[in-house]
């Protein structure tokens, strides 16, 4: 089970993902990463404080936009994962390809970056 | 304890297999981490049968046999769909994944760096799928 929740503030969108992310659900997250790129926004949050569980098919959501941000100059941050979701994006090394922290503070920080 | 699982091919059962392997996984004395990891790597495997080789048809089913001692967990994954060998498979380059901005792909890689054994074997009507978990190993 997956709610995701979009929230605006300031320059900024927050998803709020809430529940288990796997093969049954990643679209939903797909879906709603590929909206915020469609409205053209250009930073991105990513809550994950109350992310349960993460398998491939989540991580590969995240990938598969790697180079759209670079591209367009998107700023993603993720911030909140408990210590075995993390772990997940760690085994792969993902935590080196994406901007990844503890809190919403630091990732505010690498969001309004100058 | 309840150690077999048939798991019909639906996406939607996956909740139902992390649930399962949870209870088994209880009584050991894995950390969080390493339970959610092997909880991780047997679902990818299974996650993989239902998309790939069973088209996620709900009329098919795999079957999930789990047995302990102290020193190691084996996973036994059956099904009779179309053979997907996780042996011969060539895991792609990350690097690659990303530039060609594919959503999948990477499961194995997550059951090869979790796992310390993976076997397979298939016959005619059968492929199983052996995962081995060493206690207190990476």
């Amino acid at each position: 089970m997956l709610n995701i929740e979009k929230t605006k503030v300031d320059q900024h969108i927050i998803l709020t993902l809430d529940g288990e992310v796997d093969a049954s659900n990643s679209v939903e997250l797909d879906m709603a990463i590929q909206q915020l790129l469609a409205d053209r926004v250009s930073k991105i949050l990513i809550d994950g404080s109350s992310l349960e569980y993460i398998s491939s098919a989540g991580l590969g959501v995240f990938m598969s936009y790697l180079e759209d941000f670079e591209k367009t100059g998107v700023r993603f941050v993720i911030y909140g994962l408990n210590t075995k979701v993390k772990n997940v994006f760690h085994i792969l090394g993902l935590d080196q390809l994406l901007a990844i922290k503890d809190s919403e503070q630091g990732a505010l920080e690498v969001l309004y970056e100058e | 304890m309840r150690n077999e699982l048939k798991l019909y091919c639906e996406k939607s059962n996956l909740s139902e297999l992390r649930h399962f392997l949870s209870n088994v996984l209880l009584d050991t004395q894995l950390s969080e981490i390493s339970t959610n990891q092997i909880i991780l790597a047997v679902e990818e495997v299974c996650a993989n049968l239902i998309i790939h080789s069973h088209a996620c048809n709900p009329r098919d089913s795999i079957h999930l046999n789990v047995s302990k001692d102290k020193h190691k967990i084996i996973f036994e994954i059956k099904d009779s769909g179309k053979a997907f060998n996780i042996l011969e498979y060539q895991v792609p380059q990350l690097s690659q994944v990303i530039k060609e901005r594919k959503k999948g792909g990477v499961g194995i890689i997550l059951v090869k760096k979790i796992m310390d054994i993976i076997e397979f074997e298939s016959t005619a009507n059968q492929n199983i799928c052996r995962l081995t978990k060493c206690l207190n190993s990476k």
